[in-house]
């Protein structure tokens, strides 16, 4: 057994800690780990380009930018707060927790692509959940809408990651039943993703929980606010 | 046919779209940067198709074109993304369009969906008008067409200022685009370089055999950690069920299959969210959402994720025995 390779988790780790640009940190743990493989330069290049090609749909996200820098230009999330701020009943657990259960259906349907950072959390909820806010507190601080922002990407992870292997023919699910028939082992993929569902609904009620002990500390924050008035 | 390489051909225009504004505007490190990336992107079929044919060449070239792009990436300082035209502007537009904004936003999921569900049947002339593989995301691609030509009437604005809008964005994300792709490399070489068969066996080599719940814990453990290191599960599941799931825990101890496997690579997942490895989950959110911490998504994710681990672990222990 050859453990050199190993120091290439060893870079990516010591990069990471101190803080250096993650891209040359990443190329180098490659490099490291390739070389102490023992692959020639020109094979190890080969590898990196064809894999670095192979997985150019990872970068898809970037064409909803045009679409939504125009609406954004013309007043998009203002327009969000907006109508957060006049929807009577809706609370920020409200929307966190409705589109947590929304995305998680959606990803039990296998549609994982409908949803995401840039098509829905960057437009949409992120807006929306900075609006819900200021309806319990007024005056948000930089670092509280950073804050929103993260618990809204967070909340449409937990979502897709905690839904999408409830859907029989999904890659984790599928991934799964190809190991086992590997190895002699026939499987049929519904009893894998039936399988899953105990920790979807964990999760969702994990995360809701969460966004809610939120809402909880906003609101003893307005009303600390209150009385120091 | 509509196929997933017009949606890589669209982003290879929009990536040598931002790195021309960038050289017109004497920013020669980040021109240099997209315009590398736009290559890669828009040469990416005849590479993949070249090493097919066994001709290595445009593939090692692409491998240059990576390390070139981890050179550049330092070179580009993360600008805060200046919001265009001023706030008051944009309340007047957004009082004056109202709801008419959220229609072309909505088209992106909607049109996405449709094609996911319908994409299928569709025929023109006998001709299927979507190729199989990876329709939702050509969908995607679709749908984020339709929603800029959309947006463009409702604002009443050309549809080349929102190209100029998406390269402000994507100016602004910088860097961390990138990332997905190179972790997805690094991958690729981590499993060629053997690196997941050395954790294993170092792993089995520490580890009481004979205490199934301790089999057990280091089966899931190794998942989290080990997806955290890759910042992939799917990378992470085959190594560990090879290395302890499937001669120590099925084999040995007589776990269930389908609930080991089920509920192995969920605790993976909880790897996922812990980790900047996973960036296109992690940091290119952060970056997009223009957070201060790049690693702010993964704070706001911890304490969930480790809560699911904890309750995924616990469910295995009392059912993947029985």
């Amino acid at each position: 057994m050859n453990y050199w390779p190993l120091l290439g988790v060893a870079v990516i780790v010591v990069g990471f800690l101190l803080r250096f640009n993650p891209v040359p940190v990443v190329v180098s743990a490659a490099l490291t780990s390739g070389l102490l493989a023992g692959f020639p330069v020109p094979a190890l290049l080969a590898l990196l380009g064809k894999s670095f090609v192979s997985s150019r749909m990872l970068l898809i996200f970037v064409l909803t930018l045009p679409a939504i820098g125009l609406l954004e230009h013309a007043g998009l999330r203002e327009h969000a707060q907006r109508w957060m701020a006049r929807l009577q009943g809706m609370t920020l657990a409200r929307l966190l927790i409705g589109y947590l259960l929304l995305r998680q259906l959606l990803a039990m349907l296998g549609l994982t692509g409908v949803a995401g950072p840039a098509q829905t959390v960057r437009p949409l909820l992120a807006p929306m959940s900075e609006a819900a806010a200021e309806k319990i507190l007024p005056v948000l601080t930089d670092a509280d809408r950073d804050e929103l922002r993260a618990i809204a990407a967070a909340t449409d992870n937990v979502g897709r990651f905690f839904g999408e292997d409830v859907f029989v023919a999904v890659g984790g699910v599928l991934l799964i039943q190809a190991f086992y028939t590997q190895h002699g082992i026939e499987l049929t993929p519904l009893s894998i993703a039936l399988w899953a569902l105990p920790t979807a609904i964990a999760a969702f009620v994990i995360q809701s929980l969460r966004v809610w002990l939120y809402q909880r500390r906003l609101q003893r924050r307005a009303a600390h606010a209150q009385s120091a008035d | 046919m509509l196929s997933i390489e017009y949606a890589y051909w669209l982003i290879a225009a929009f990536l040598l779209y931002t790195g021309l504004r960038n050289l017109r505007e004497r920013h020669g490190w980040r021109a240099a940067f997209w315009l590398v990336l736009g290559a890669l992107f828009g040469g990416g079929d005849y590479i993949l198709a070249q090493q097919a044919a066994g001709n290595a060449l445009p593939s090692e070239l692409a491998g240059a074109g990576v390390i070139a792009l981890a050179l550049l990436a330092p070179r580009l300082r993360r600008t805060a993304h200046v919001e265009s035209g001023n706030s008051e502007r944009r309340l007047q537009s957004a009082i004056r369009l109202g709801h008419r904004l959220f229609v072309p936003a909505l088209l992106i999921p909607l049109v996405t969906l449709l094609v996911a569900l319908l994409g299928a049947h569709l025929f023109i002339a006998g001709h299927a008008v979507f190729a199989a593989p990876q329709m939702t995301l050509t969908g995607l691609a679709l749908a984020c067409v339709v929603a800029l030509f959309a947006a463009s009437a409702v604002a009443r604005t050309p549809v080349h200022d929102g190209v100029g809008e998406g390269r402000r964005l994507l100016d602004a994300i910088g860097w961390a685009a990138l990332l997905p792709l190179l972790l997805a490399a690094l991958g690729q070489v981590f499993t060629q370089s053997g690196v997941g068969t050395a954790i294993a066996a170092l792993a089995v080599t520490f580890l009481p055999t004979s205490s199934a719940f301790a089999c057990l814990l280091t089966f899931a453990l190794g998942m989290v950690l080990f997806t955290v290191i890759m910042g992939n599960a799917f990378a992470a599941f085959p190594v560990m069920m090879a290395g302890i799931g499937l001669p120590l825990l099925i084999q040995q101890h007589g776990a269930h299959p389908a609930i080991l496997g089920s509920m192995g690579m969920l605790c993976g997942y909880c790897g996922t969210l812990l980790t900047p490895m996973a960036a296109d989950f992690n940091l290119v959110p952060a970056a997009l959402l223009e957070l201060r911490n790049p690693y702010g998504v993964i704070r706001a994710q911890v304490w969930s994720a480790l809560a699911i681990l904890v309750t995924t672990i616990v469910l295995m222990w009392l059912f993947v025995f029985h």
